[in-house]
């Protein structure tokens, strides 16, 4: 078993991909943490410890939820929203959480405006600019996240989730698979569950 | 869009039932047949749901080539038709596979070398194709005869490499492969290789599935990229650029990207596990002798080792199934014993010996040997007359008759 861990960064001017450290993917039923493969329950938890414990928890829904290219999208789409407001309504007063698109994957020239969207080719602008220290990738084509979640380990010291609804992500500090509408209102309600119960952190993340 | 999974249970058109692909290649009654490693490669395509198969005549493969073509005429394979050259035919490919189709393609020796640009393509688009290599000369002086100089050049590609032993092997890695490929965290290119004309062209006994059964199709909404359906608002983004500006992050997200190809390729190593029972086949690993080797290379050296127990010499044998993922775990654990570990190939180079050695502790173990190239046969007896030697046995030579 690999003795690497996927942890908050700044990691390396070019950190390796986790599955070339040999961390491996969940099985259906099981998540992982840091690289550790987990039960899902288990997982729930620690995301939403993290998206409660964070001053700026960040959602960034991609292309699969934020058009109702299918009906599974549509829902899914609906039930991202309904976990934006509950984490609104359950974060303390100097917690700022965030909703920012990544509507497409072309990288923008000369530079994206990071107060509106997040782009896979330089994430971290809008996580520095938003001093964003926890985020979740929904809807975004596993590449695509890969890519990101990875530039976000080298970059920041921001805490990634990835609710993936293929077999999950290895460069995600944590990583659920199979996602469904299900598994996001489940989310939606652990954090309900622990409101009040994790302590704010007093910072936001480190911006480089 | 209806689910893969859905459509396990119906109909395709030419009446074959798309069909669990486990119970299909592990559990449903096989029939012996005896054909050649073409006409397998056929019944394997037969049964593989192929939506697109482009073709271009080069030796070994072409026989290959033209039965695919039959299967379409048949109905059996939704297009097909020759490319320009194979630099073309693997464009096409790239375009196909864009497209959401399930593309399958064949080459050979110089075909590979012409083709190459698009191999590293294929694997940073995360195109699923698999493309059959029926390994053959590639230098000058011209050769269509057997040498697998030419896997050497695929090992970097991103692409993943298996080399099959037998028409056994390539029957079920055929399809085995379109599985593997089309998983949602591996979605790469499948470079099935095997030794031109000993496997193409000899006739072996292969257990076939039952050819009222087929794989499910394949379902390009589970890829991890952008799938280009001009329905569909995801595509209206298309496919990201190829070419980025020139600076610093789009440096780094070229750098990423790369990593992520390689990534998809160690992810594959799970799957290939699963399907394959294991990324190596090992026997006697307690001896103080050990063969590893790829390909034909394998069968050789089986005999090899039966003929040196003849003489009370005992050897262990590692086939190499799959090239990328690269098995480095399990060689190191089944040479772990051994003290001498002989690598026969059929190529110049000796690039598997050079794998190995960078594998595993103690590689001045690695004997890179023997070499045939250009067409050669290996008969066993070299392989057991270079063990004994390295042994300090008495041995003959194969070289000639003498004066």
């Amino acid at each position: 078993m690999s003795t690497y861990r996927v942890l908050p960064g700044p990691e390396h001017f070019l950190p390796p991909a986790a599955a070339s450290m040999g961390i491996r993917l969940p099985n259906p039923g099981e998540a992982h943490i840091h690289g550790v493969i987990v039960p899902e329950e288990q997982a729930y938890e620690e995301a939403a410890r993290q998206f409660l414990m964070a001053k700026v928890p960040t959602i960034f829904p991609g292309p699969l939820v934020l058009w109702a290219w299918n009906e599974k999208a549509a829902k899914k789409a609906t039930a991202v929203r309904h976990l934006f407001e509950t984490l609104k309504e359950c974060v303390q007063p100097g917690q700022k959480p965030m909703l920012i698109p990544m509507p497409d994957y072309r990288p923008k020239y000369p530079k994206i405006n990071p107060e509106i969207e997040i782009n896979p080719n330089h994430p971290n602008l809008t996580i520095w600019h938003n001093k964003i220290d926890c985020c979740m990738f929904v809807g975004v084509h596993c590449h695509q996240a890969n890519l990101s979640l990875k530039i976000i380990r080298g970059g920041t010291s921001c805490y990634t989730i990835a609710m993936c609804a293929q077999a999950g992500h290895e460069d995600a500090m944590l990583s659920f698979r199979d996602a469904s509408v299900d598994k996001i209102m489940k989310l939606a309600e652990t954090i309900k569950r622990l409101k009040g119960t994790v302590e704010p952190r007093l910072s936001a993340a480190k911006s480089h | 869009m209806a689910e893969t999974k859905s459509l396990i249970g119906t109909q395709n058109k030419k009446g074959q039932t798309y069909t669990d692909p486990w119970y299909m290649l592990n559990e449903a009654p096989r029939t012996p047949s005896f054909f050649t490693g073409s006409e397998v490669i056929k019944e394997a395509i037969r049964r593989a749901s192929c939506d697109i198969m482009i073709a271009y005549p080069i030796t070994p493969q072409s026989e290959a080539a033209a039965l695919i073509g039959e299967l379409f005429a048949e109905g059996y394979v939704g297009d097909y038709f020759r490319g320009e050259s194979e630099f073309a035919v693997m464009s096409q490919c790239a375009g196909a596979s864009f497209g959401g189709a399930r593309v399958f393609t064949t080459t050979a020796g110089p075909g590979t070398m012409r083709a190459m640009e698009n191999f590293p393509m294929w694997a940073g688009a995360r195109l699923p194709i698999q493309m059959i290599v029926t390994c053959r000369g590639i230098n000058s002086p011209l050769s269509i005869q057997p040498d697998t100089l030419e896997i050497s050049y695929l090992l970097n590609t991103g692409m993943m490499v298996w080399h099959a032993e037998t028409a056994q092997d390539f029957f079920d890695w055929i399809l085995k492969g379109f599985i593997v490929a089309e998983e949602p965290d591996v979605h790469l290119p499948l470079a099935l290789c095997c030794d031109g004309f000993f496997v193409t062209h000899t006739k072996d006994v292969v257990q076939l599935t039952p050819a009222d059964m087929c794989l499910p199709p394949y379902d390009p909404y589970r890829s991890p990229v952008p799938c280009m359906d001009m329905e569909c608002p995801p595509v209206r983004m298309m496919r990201d650029p190829f070419v980025m500006k020139s600076n610093y992050i789009s440096y780094a997200t070229h750098a990423s990207w790369q990593q992520e190809v390689w990534a998809a390729v160690e992810r594959s190593r799970k799957h290939a596990i699963h399907w394959l029972n294991g990324l190596i086949d090992a026997e006697n690993t307690d001896a103080d002798i050990m063969i590893v080797a790829s390909g034909t290379a394998v069968s050789q050296g089986r005999e090899a080792i039966r003929m040196l127990e003849d003489e009370g010499v005992r050897c262990g044998l590692v086939k190499i199934k799959t090239l990328r993922p690269w098995p480095t775990d399990e060689i190191r654990e089944a040479t772990k014993h051994a003290k001498h570990i002989f690598v026969p190939e059929f190529n110049v180079t000796g690039w598997l010996a050079k794998e190995i050695r960078a594998t595993i502790p103690d590689h001045h173990r690695v004997y890179a040997g023997p070499h045939v190239c250009g067409g050669m046969t290996m008969p066993p007896e070299i392989i057991v007359s270079e063990i004994k030697t390295a042994l300090g046995m008495k041995t003959f030579s194969l070289a000639g008759r003498g004066s």
